[in-house]
Formats: C-alpha cells, sequence, structure tokens
C-alpha cells in the first residue's frame, strides 16, 4: 500500500474502492465543465464558465488571471464554499462537501482572517475546537511543530495585532495545515504583501510544500509568483471566466528564487504573459 | 577604526537623547494629571468666590464650602438615599442588558424575529424617559420594581443594538473559515460571534453604567421618599441648595465609579486590539 505512485495499477487495491486512474497519476481535484453563475438583482454574473481541469495528488497548480476572471471562485467550488451551477467537482474521489466533512482541505486567505482574540498557537489550534475534530490524526505535526514549520517558533504568545503582515499570513498558512490536510487551497495569500517578503515566503512555500507532499492549488496575479511556485499554471481569461491554457511548468523540483533569471523561466514567463494578453 | 571610533562618540549622545525622551516623557504624565485637578480646584474657586462677591442668598446657590460642610454634616442621610439608588440602577443595569444580549443573541439566530420585532423596539425607545416613567409606576406601584424597569428600559436599547451588530459584523473571511473547518452554529457562535461581539458591548455597557443612574433617578422623581432623586426634589422645595448640590455630587460620583469599574472590566476582559482601533 506505500508503494510509490509511478507503480499505479488500474487494479483496485485491496481496502480502497476502484479510482479513477489517469496516466498522469490520480487527480486531487479535477473538474469538468463547471459553471458558476451569481444572480443578483440587477444582474446574471458568469464567473465561470465550462471550467475543466484536473491536479494529480502532490501537484502544485497556480491559478493566474486577470481581476474576476474567478479564481476565488473556482477555490471556493473547491472548498464547497460555492456551489456550482452545473460541472462535476470532484475531490479526492469525493463531493467537496464530503472532502470538507473529512477536513481534508486547508484554506489560506488573502487577509489571513485571524482571530484577533486569539494569540498566534491559539489561531493555529482552532481547527481542534470547532467540527467535532477534537484530536490530531496519529503522526500529523502538533500546533507547535506548525508554528516552527512556518518559522515563527518563539511567537505563539503573540497576538496577531503584534505581528507584521507577513508573520500573520505565516500563522494562517500554519492553522491551514493544522490535521494535514490533503489539498491547500490558497487564495492569494501574499497578495498584500511587500515583495522582499513575498519572495521569502514563496520559497518557504515551496519548501513546506516539497517536506508535507500536499496538494496546493494557489491563486495570484503575478506571473513570476505563479511560475516559480508552480507545477502547473492554468491560466484563466475573464468575462466569462474560463480557461485559457495549462501550462506545464518544465523546472527543476528544488527552486532557489535565482531560477527568476533562467532563460527557462523567462521564456515560459513570456508565454504565460502572451497567454494573459490573449485572454482579455 | 574610524568607524569605531564614531560609534564611540555617538554612544554618549545617544543615551543622552533618550534621557531627554523619557524626561520629557515624564513630564507629559505629570501634566496629564495636575492640569485637569487644577482646573476642577480653579472652577471651585472660582464659584466660591462670584458666591461671596455677587452676595448669592443660599436658597439660590450655596458656597462650595457649605456644600462641603453639608456633603460631612449630612453623609449618613446621603448615604442612606444612595442605597436604593444604587439597588435600583445596578439591578436595572444587569436586568436591562442582560435582556438586550439575549434578544440579540434571538435575532441573530432567528432573522425572522429580529425582522418583526426589532421596529417595535425602535418605536418603545423613541418614547421619552419621563413619558415612560409615568407608565411605568401607574403598571408596577411605588416601590422600586418601577425605578429598576425604568434603568433596565434605558439600558436596553443601546445594548441591544450595539450587541447584534457585533455578533453580525464577523470578518466574512473568518466565517468562511469557518464554513471550511464544517463549524456548528453554535461553535460559531461561541468562536466567533460571542468574542466579536465583545467590544460592542462594552461601548454600550460604558454608557449603560451611566444611563441607568439617571433612569433611576427619574424614576424617583415620581412618587418616591428615598433615594437621591427623592432627596433631589425634597431639597428643592426645601430651597436647601447645599443638601441639592451635595446630592447630585454624590450620585454622579456614584455613576462614575459605576462607569469606572465597567471601563476596568472592559480592559481586563477585551485584552486584543479591536482590528479598526487607531
Ligand atoms: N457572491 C457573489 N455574488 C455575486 N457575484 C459574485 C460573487 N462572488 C463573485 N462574484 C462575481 O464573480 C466574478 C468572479 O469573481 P472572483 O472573486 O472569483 O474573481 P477573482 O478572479 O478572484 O478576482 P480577483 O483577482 O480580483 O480576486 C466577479 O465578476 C464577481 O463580481
Ligand atoms: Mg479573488
Amino acid at each position: 500500500m506505500t508503494a510509490p505512485s509511478t507503480a499505479t495499477s488500474a487494479l483496485p487495491v485491496a481496502g480502497f474502492p476502484p479510482a479513477a486512474v489517469t496516466a498522469a497519476g490520480e487527480p486531487a481535484v479535477s473538474c469538468r465543465n463547471v459553471t458558476v453563475r451569481f444572480v443578483t438583482d440587477r444582474r446574471t454574473v458568469t464567473a465561470l464558465e465550462n471550467v475543466s481541469f484536473s491536479v494529480e495528488k502532490g501537484g502544485f497548480l497556480s491559478l493566474l488571471g486577470p481581476s474576476g476572471c474567478g479564481k476565488s471562485t473556482l477555490l471556493r467550488v473547491v472548498a464547497d464554499l460555492v456551489s456550482p451551477t452545473h460541472g462535476q467537482v470532484n475531490v479526492l474521489g469525493m463531493t467537496p462537501q464530503d472532502a470538507r466533512l473529512k477536513r481534508s482541505l486547508g484554506f489560506v486567505f488573502q487577509d489571513a482572517a485571524l482571530l484577533p482574540w486569539r494569540t498566534a498557537l491559539q489561531n493555529v489550534e482552532l481547527p481542534l475546537e470547532v467540527g467535532g475534530a477534537k484530536k490530531l490524526p496519529s503522526g500529523a505535526p502538533t500546533p507547535r511543530e506548525l508554528m516552527k514549520l512556518v518559522g515563527l517558533e518563539g511567537w505563539e504568545g503573540s497576538f496577531p495585532h503584534e505581528l507584521s503582515g507577513g508573520m500573520r499570513q505565516r500563522v494562517s498558512i500554519a492553522r491551514a495545515l493544522l490535521g494535514g490536510p490533503r489539498i491547500l487551497l490558497m487564495d492569494e495569500p501574499f497578495g498584500a504583501l511587500d515583495e522582499i517578503t513575498r519572495d521569502r515566503l514563496n520559497e518557504e512555500l515551496r519548501r513546506i510544500w516539497q517536506e508535507t507532499g500536499t496538494t496546493i492549488m494557489f491563486v495570484t496575479h503575478s506571473v513570476y509568483e505563479a511560475l516559480f511556485l508552480g507545477e502547473q499554471v492554468l491560466v484563466l481569461a475573464a468575462n466569462p471566466g474560463r480557461v485559457t491554457e495549462l501550462v506545464d511548468v518544465d523546472l527543476p523540483r528544488d527552486r532557489t528564487l535565482k531560477i527568476r533569471e533562467t532563460a527557462p523561466f523567462v521564456s515560459i514567463a513570456a508565454e504565460l504573459r502572451e497567454l494573459l494578453g490573449r485572454g482579455v | 577604526m574610524s568607524t569605531i571610533a564614531e560609534t564611540a562618540d555617538l554612544l554618549p549622545d545617544v543615551s543622552a537623547a533618550e534621557a531627554e525622551f523619557a524626561r520629557r516623557k515624564s513630564r507629559e504624565t505629570w501634566r496629564r494629571r495636575l492640569l485637569p485637578a487644577a482646573g476642577i480646584l480653579g472652577a471651585l474657586a472660582l464659584w466660591g468666590a462670584a458666591v461671596w462677591i455677587f452676595k448669592v442668598p443660599p436658597f439660590v446657590a450655596p458656597s462650595p464650602v457649605a456644600v462641603f460642610a453639608t456633603l460631612t454634616a449630612k453623609f449618613g442621610l446621603l448615604m442612606e438615599n444612595l442605597l436604593p439608588t444604587a439597588i435600583e440602577a445596578i439591578c436595572g443595569f444587569l436586568l436591562g442588558n442582560v435582556t438586550a444580549i439575549v434578544i440579540a443573541t434571538t435575532f441573530v439566530h432567528k432573522k425572522v424575529l429580529e425582522e418583526a420585532f426589532f421596529p417595535l423596539v425602535v418605536i418603545i425607545n423613541t418614547i421619552p424617559v419621563v413619558a415612560k416613567a409615568p407608565i411605568l409606576v401607574l403598571l408596577l406601584g411605588n416601590g422600586m420594581e418601577p425605578k429598576i424597569a425604568i434603568a433596565a428600559l434605558i439600558c436596553f436599547f443601546p445594548t441591544l443594538v450595539n450587541m447584534v451588530r457585533g455578533l453580525e459584523s464577523v470578518n466574512p473571511q473568518a466565517m468562511e473559515l469557518m464554513r471550511v473547518l464544517s463549524a456548528s452554529k453554535t461553535e460559531v457562535f461561541l468562536k466567533l460571534r460571542l468574542y466579536n461581539s465583545l467590544p460592542y458591548l462594552f461601548s454600550a455597557l460604558k454608557i449603560s453604567a451611566s444611563t441607568s443612574v439617571i433612569g433611576a433617578i427619574v424614576g424617583e422623581w415620581i412618587g418616591s421618599t428615598t433615594g437621591i432623586g427623592a432627596l433631589i426634589i425634597q431639597a428643592t422645595y426645601a430651597f436647601d441648595s447645599a443638601l441639592l448640590y451635595a446630592t447630585v455630587i454624590v450620585g454622579s460620583c456614584f455613576s462614575m465609579l459605576f462607569f469606572l469599574t465597567i471601563t476596568l472590566a472592559e480592559r481586563l476582559v477585551v485584552r486584543w486590539q479591536a482590528p479598526t482601533g487607531h
């Protein structure tokens, strides 16, 4: 059962339901023809139209697109915060709702969304106090270990207003990682940070992704961020929100920020910018 | 080499500047303490001088000395009358605020109720206290009950409004977080809404602390023989201005103490900084 994923067989393994196995490995998240319409009093907005894609387990997908192209909506659909108007969404072989109830998802919001009356550590512990998950699965890192993982050892007792924006965002990443979610959804988590902090957190996020093996879907406006982080980049276009292209990022797994000056990086960045321009 | 020399030169300067900063800061603190005290003393002196120069008769306005003399001479009487007022104010405060908190909680859980009853609450609130008071005296008799009811009614409205706002104005992303965590409605209430409402609640409680005393006093104006309100009426009809002023001072001291208690409680409970704070 601990066989590496390269040895995929289409035969169902004992104790596991037969799963749809693709050539690229089992998808952690897959969407087929997902359309989301918001009906308000004055008009109907098509946030997403016929969006199909999939992310394999342990993958890192960047979602890149102009404002209003439905990136946040797409994450919300996966997290069961929004129901698609039609189309199928599959998360780890379950419906998004089951995946949410099983605590398979972690969500990192743009403004960290820490509870100001809780210390950093208490914020990380929140997932253990609600939703019926009173105990950590065995082997999962403790809140203190996660604080260390995000580089905040020694700040456990600080309140959010005593932390910098970057530190708050790290706390919120630690909170999202509590309980070992299989999928981490991040909606422009570093959008409000300065470039220096953002670069450092980007490197750390790559490291955390490699250490935890979590599948990550990461929303961003920045071509560089999308490319540096992602193993794949899903380029979206607006009005209505739709997929322009899914770009495979052919860069080494171990990346430092220096990679941004290398020729392959620059050429894929140019390609992404091309695709973004075409979508407008 | 030169850099070391420069730092060495700089060091005394830095500590001198720090000492200067500390000195200025402590001077600032003393200023903030002494100036109000000086202001109060000056006003008292001005009041005394005016009464003395214009030969104001004692039944119109007393001198501060006479008020102080009454405060000490009739201290027993004043405290005797403060007691019922304090009980009425505190009971009214508790009753009004607890009711408001309970109703706010129900409103947040059952939107239908909020839509049905909030307008009614607003209408009742527009009736001035002095108009509500006789109605309540007729309904509840001459004892402490109508005064408690008036104090409670005064406290009720601001707390209800603030509490509803505090419970509802949670960060939408925090709400989504709770949903991602599959939190139940009760958990959302206990872990999120309740804490979020505390700063709002306390700002209403601070208002209530003073207004509940006003409510009790207004209640006592209408048919009562004891209490700060009754004493104010009696002193006025007896042209005992010194007693009137002394009574008013006792009443406002109590009100101030009440307010300070709530402020202290707020500091103990709300230890975090509200996100929209300065
Ligand atoms: N709850 C909602 N009700 C109505 N319309 C909505 C709602 N949520 C999103 N929309 C609309 O759906 C479209 C896509 O929104 P979404 O937030 O997903 O965009 P986005 O790509 O995340 O944009 P940004 O980069 O600015 O965050 C927008 O036109 C928006 O107005
Ligand atoms: Mg968005």
